[in-house]
């Protein structure tokens, strides 16, 4: 049939269907840089929104994920409009020099998670080793969506990618620092949870009565910093 | 005295609904908001409210609430039995009711959940803008229950002017050419390459007569009866996680259909291989578990 909303690709940016008050953007490229592509979308979508020009305005919330970016919009949006702008805003030339939009945070870590000797032991690292690696690298908030407050940290050291547990706990305490895949998080509150617990922190990354309710949101810029080095 | 509604009693459940929190997506709260968003409209016409004021989501009937004030409201969504004292009352009608008068709502013949809107809406603090309850993320008001007093907002400028209206199709899911099938429009989907592309039968997505299973909720309704096949290329594939829509139709690796509903998670890791249309999605907040549902494209 020939109604649908023949996907367009053009300069890696394939605008989806998604429904009547949304379009789904996706990279492509190699899956391993799409996180780093889908950042740069997520940043300059959210600038155009900000700007509020054209068709922009009809945009209601914004979702960044591991290779897509969502655009929720509001009813009576016009989508195909929003579509073609989503493309010329990925085939323009980055703007010349963007500084980052979101801050930089540091997260205090007290490195006791049950998993770590096992991280170490699947790292071949010590568990010391772990820590300064976790510590070492600037990490960034690629997206959310587990739980509010959640961020899927990325650009750690590729040393510590290590794969989920087996069989995931089924209650992970508030606090906890995980690894898992590429990523590195932090559970906002308990919650069952199948990710490496390296260690915990006191930081409060999501509290619905403060503005900005979550500490993490995407883009965020995430420096780990050891407990016992900070005293 | 604050007007207010105090709640003696509640059915299964009952939840302070509004249109929904839009702009935290990507922090992993969903928007939420009324299941049946046009049940929750035609409420706040009928009583003059903005449609971003609260009103009540009664799932089964059930509640019974006592006026603290003068009040006027109106039951929308699907129809039930009710009353105020001992007189009964009309749906998708204007009510008044009089200070300490005692409105009941009984058990909708057909459908899941019916709307008691009054004019000023509920006024509980909102959480990040919405007066929504979010059973999935637990951002907004707690469950509704016996003994809280709800206060009233005060009445907006514009005043009801019709005092009754035409019960929409959608009163009873399946609307008016009753085959006891109820019938959903859908609209592609991201994915809907991933079951042969749209303009096929989507895997048997579209055609099939499905069961609403009974793990349903406002996150989502379960079908069951039949498997979604995914096309040869998409067999092994694995997704990763993108952002949902509510009315999203999802394949999860079981081959049973989810539909997202109003307080569906943020993102998901299975392939969306269609979208309901809005009436649809409305359509769908009304069905019960084991009633039938029949998908087909939107023209």
């Amino acid at each position: 049939m020939s109604d649908e909303p023949a996907p367009a690709s053009r300069r890696g940016l394939t605008v989806l269907p998604a429904g009547p008050d949304a379009l789904l953007l996706e990279v492509s490229g190699a899956a391993e840089s799409g996180i780093a592509e889908v950042l740069a979308l997520h940043e300059r979508v959210r600038a155009a929104v900000d700007r509020g020009e054209g068709p922009w305005p009809g945009v209601s919330d914004v979702v960044p994920a591991a290779r897509t970016v969502l655009l929720h919009t509001r009813p009576g949006a016009d989508l195909p409009a929003l579509g073609a702008a989503a493309r010329a805003l990925a085939a323009s030339p980055p703007p010349p020099s963007s500084p980052p939009a979101q801050g930089e945070v540091e997260i205090v870590v007290r490195y006791d998670g049950a998993d770590l000797a096992e991280v170490a032991a699947m790292t071949g690292l010590d568990p010391a080793e772990v820590v300064r690696a976790h510590t070492s690298t600037l990490w960034r908030v690629a997206f959310g969506g587990f739980v509010p407050g959640f961020g899927y940290l990325v650009g750690g050291d590729p040393r510590l990618q290590v794969p989920r547990r087996e069989s995931p706990r089924t209650r992970v305490p508030a606090g906890s620092v995980a690894l898992a895949g590429e990523f590195t998080g932090v559970y906002p509150r308990a919650s069952p949870g199948g990710w490496q617990l390296i260690g915990t922190t006191d930081a409060v990354l999501w509290d619905p009565d403060r503005s900005p309710p979550a500490v993490l949101t995407p883009g965020t810029r995430v420096r780990f910093v050891d407990i016992e080095a900070s005293r | 005295m604050i007007p207010a509604l105090e709640v003696l009693e509640t059915g299964p459940l009952v939840l302070i609904e509004d249109e929904g929190r839009p702009g935290h997506a990507s922090v992993g709260v969903g928007h939420s908001g009324a299941a049946d968003r046009s049940a929750h409209r035609l409420g706040a016409r009928l009583v003059g409210n903005d449609e971003h004021l609260a009103s009540l989501e009664v799932l089964l009937g059930g509640l019974r609430v006592r006026a603290r004030g003068r009040l006027t409201v109106a039951l929308t969504g699907a129809p039930a039995p009710a009353r105020v004292d001992d007189r009964p009352i009309g749906h998708a009608s204007l009510v008044d009711l009089a200070h300490g008068s005692v409105l009941t709502l009984g058990m909708p013949a057909a459908g899941l959940r019916t709307y008691l809107t009054v004019r000023g809406g509920i006024d509980v603090a909102p959480v990040l803008g919405s007066r929504s309850a979010d059973t999935l993320s637990g951002v907004g008001p707690p469950p509704v229950r016996a003994g809280d007093v709800l206060p009233v907002g005060p009445a907006g400028a514009t005043f009801p002017h019709v005092d009754q209206a035409a019960h929409p199709s959608h009163a009873v899911p399946w609307g008016s050419g009753d085959t006891g099938v109820a019938e959903l429009e859908v609209l592609p989907g991201p994915r809907s390459a991933w079951v042969g592309g749209w303009g096929s039968s989507l895997g048997g997505l579209l055609g099939t007569t499905w069961h609403v299973h009974g793990d349903s909720d406002r996150i989502g309704l379960r079908l069951s009866g039949f498997r979604v096949e995914r096309a040869a290329p998409y067999r092994d594939v694995e997704l990763p996680s993108e952002g949902l829509v509510r009315g999203a139709v999802q394949i999860p690796a079981g081959g049973a259909p989810v539909l997202f509903l109003a307080d569906h998670p943020a993102t998901g890791g299975y392939p969306v291989i269609a979208v309901l249309t809005a009436s649809a999605i409305d359509r769908a907040a009304q069905l019960r578990p084991g009633d039938l549902v029949r998908l087909r494209p939107s023209p």
